[in-house]
């Protein structure tokens, strides 16, 4: 099993002076190829500042970062986009409101020059469940899940081998929730894909991945297999209140959380 | 348990006329609550959050509510005039809404906030007002409340805002709480802290609460009974310590999609929406 992509030692800085954060610190991980990866943690973890400068939208940052072997630097080629491309966590805002379906799947095709335009458009509207009925409409005629499935699809024609997956569900209901995860499966095992998936949502994280990562005020805490999540054995303590608190509300509990700070 | 429920609602509909027709967003629902903790379940567009602020008058045009019976403490609510119903809203039946930061006036300092909700409703002069809304601030647990109470909104963290707009809401001392959502733009273990300041809040003052969300497991872990709706009608209420026996499909099928920490991995089993679901309410 080759390493389709590795991070070592990375740290990203915001702001100078008193308004400086360092966001990500020393963080480090291998991702296999044909697995899916999570980074877990709250909000201000710094997981999604990772997921965005493997991505390229950060390219403010330092370390190392290899993706199928070659190293990455600040800026990308358009290789690099044909290879990994991003689902964001809004589909309310991550779609042209003036673009038609058509259009949104159409621009890339468009970028990277690929034939057949056509086919490949009604293909991946099948691939992600949405009949070529879907290709014309706009954005504000679909809804959550449709949405989602659109912007799974404008990741997908472009054949990448990763797909970075920030909170793809956390807009939406339990329900389609359910159907989102399961098309991300089956995409992935069809087509061999690596998936980085960001998430605050353990349940989801244990559903989805084969290794995660523990993210509190911008270090991993802790990097595990996901039978250790799954038998409810996670080492570290943070991780530990993580997953009591996702089992739903415990009066007892509660009173026994901790303020985990930095730990320098 | 007292005998008589705080709220009854019989029958509340509420209507939408547009172009397209008549929009009918809750369709003739019942319930009836106590001094206790009722969960309203539902996904978007279910109707859930509509209820809550029928309740308390906050429906804006066009959208009409009509009911059998909304009775409040012994008060039918809708034959109340505007001005009565400004005595009722805050003082005895408040609400909290989702998000702190669209809910808090983000030009005005969050003790004067919390301070003016006092003012309000009982006539006390300033330095009273501030002993209690930093009364108020400690019993919802903030470390500082002197240096909070001198914040502006855009100076504390989302959990910190969403237990000020708890600490605004609570002053007045209500008989009723409305909680839309309170907690779902926050972390996990913040949310549960925030529940866990309500839950006490609520067994010490005897207060009722609707807790509105679409969180089914956290409002099974949280409630005393839950009320699940889809698309404006009520499906099922039960005991939530009951929940995971409860028997309507779409409760099951809720529960169903959910994925599990020790889960296998598997396909998880897709909800199948029933059109009888939409004829047939509780």
């Amino acid at each position: 099993m080759t390493a389709m992509i590795t991070a070592s030692d990375l740290n990203v800085i915001f702001g100078k002076g008193a308004d400086r954060v360092h966001a990500v610190r020393d963080v480090s991980f291998s991702v296999t190829e044909g697995t899916t990866f999570s980074l877990v943690g709250e909000s201000g973890s710094g997981k999604s500042t990772v997921l965005r400068a493997l991505s390229g939208l950060n390219p403010d940052w330092r370390g190392a970062l290899t993706v199928a072997g070659k190293a990455l630097t600040p800026r990308r080629d358009k290789a690099f986009y044909k290879l990994v491309q991003m689902v964001f966590q809004d589909p309310y805002g991550s779609l042209h409101p003036r673009h038609t379906v058509d259009r949104i799947l159409m621009e890339p095709l468009a970028i990277h020059g690929l034939s057949d335009p056509d086919r490949r458009i009604e293909q991946v509207l099948e691939e992600v469940g949405l009949g070529p009925q879907f290709r014309f409409r706009y954005p504000h005629q679909l809804s959550g899940g449709q949405r989602q499935r659109v912007a799974i699809g404008r990741a997908l024609i472009l054949e990448p081998r990763i797909l970075l997956l920030d909170e793809p569900t956390s807009a939406l209901d339990v329900s389609v929730q359910a159907e989102v995860l399961n098309l991300l499966q089956r995409l992935k095992a069809e087509r061999g894909l690596t998936y980085i998936l960001v998430s605050h949502d353990l349940s989801v994280v244990a559903h989805m991945c084969d290794e995660l990562a523990v993210m509190n005020h911008g270090a991993v805490v802790e990097a595990m297999d996901v039978g250790l999540l799954k038998s409810h054995q996670p080492n570290h303590p943070y991780t530990r209140q993580l997953m009591t608190a996702s089992l739903g509300y415990d009066r007892a509990a509660i009173d026994r959380f901790e303020d985990f700070g930095l730990s320098e | 348990m007292s005998d008589t429920p705080l709220l009854t609602v019989e029958d509340l509909k509420v209507d939408f006329p547009t172009r397209k027709g008549l929009v009918q967003a809750v369709r003739g629902i019942s319930f009836s609550l106590g001094r206790e903790k009722l969960g309203i379940v539902g996904e978007s567009g279910s109707g859930k959050s509509m209820t809550g602020r029928s309740i308390l008058r906050l429906v804006s045009a066009p959208g009409q509510v009509s009911a059998r019976r909304l009775e409040f403490d012994g008060i039918e609510l809708q034959s109340l005039s505007e001005s009565q119903m400004r005595e009722i809203r805050g003082q005895r039946i408040s609400m909290v809404m989702q998000d702190p930061k669209f809910s808090l006036n983000p030009v005005m300092r969050v003790g004067e906030q919390i301070a003016e909700a006092y003012r309000v409703h009982q006539n006390v002069p300033q330095d009273e007002a501030k002993r209690r809304a930093l009364d108020m601030l400690r019993a919802v647990r903030i470390r500082d409340p002197e240096r909070v109470y001198r914040a502006f909104p855009h100076e504390v963290s989302g959990g910190m805002g969403q237990r000020i707009m708890i600490a605004m809401m609570l002053i007045p001392d209500p008989d009723l709480l409305i909680a839309d959502e309170p907690t779902s733009a926050l972390d996990v273990t913040v949310q549960l802290q925030v529940l866990a300041i309500l839950d006490d809040l609520v067994s010490q003052r005897g207060m009722g609460l609707i807790f509105i969300s679409h969180d089914l497991s956290l409002v099974a872990s949280f409630c005393d009974r839950v009320v699940i709706m889809y698309a404006g009608r009520v499906m099922e209420i039960c005991d939530a310590k009951n929940l995971s026996a409860a028997r309507h499909p779409y409760t099951r099928g809720l529960l169903n999609c959910l994925p599990k920490i020790d889960g296998d991995g598997s396909d998880l089993p897709v909800l199948r929406r029933d059109p009888e679901w939409l004829e047939h309410g509780l």
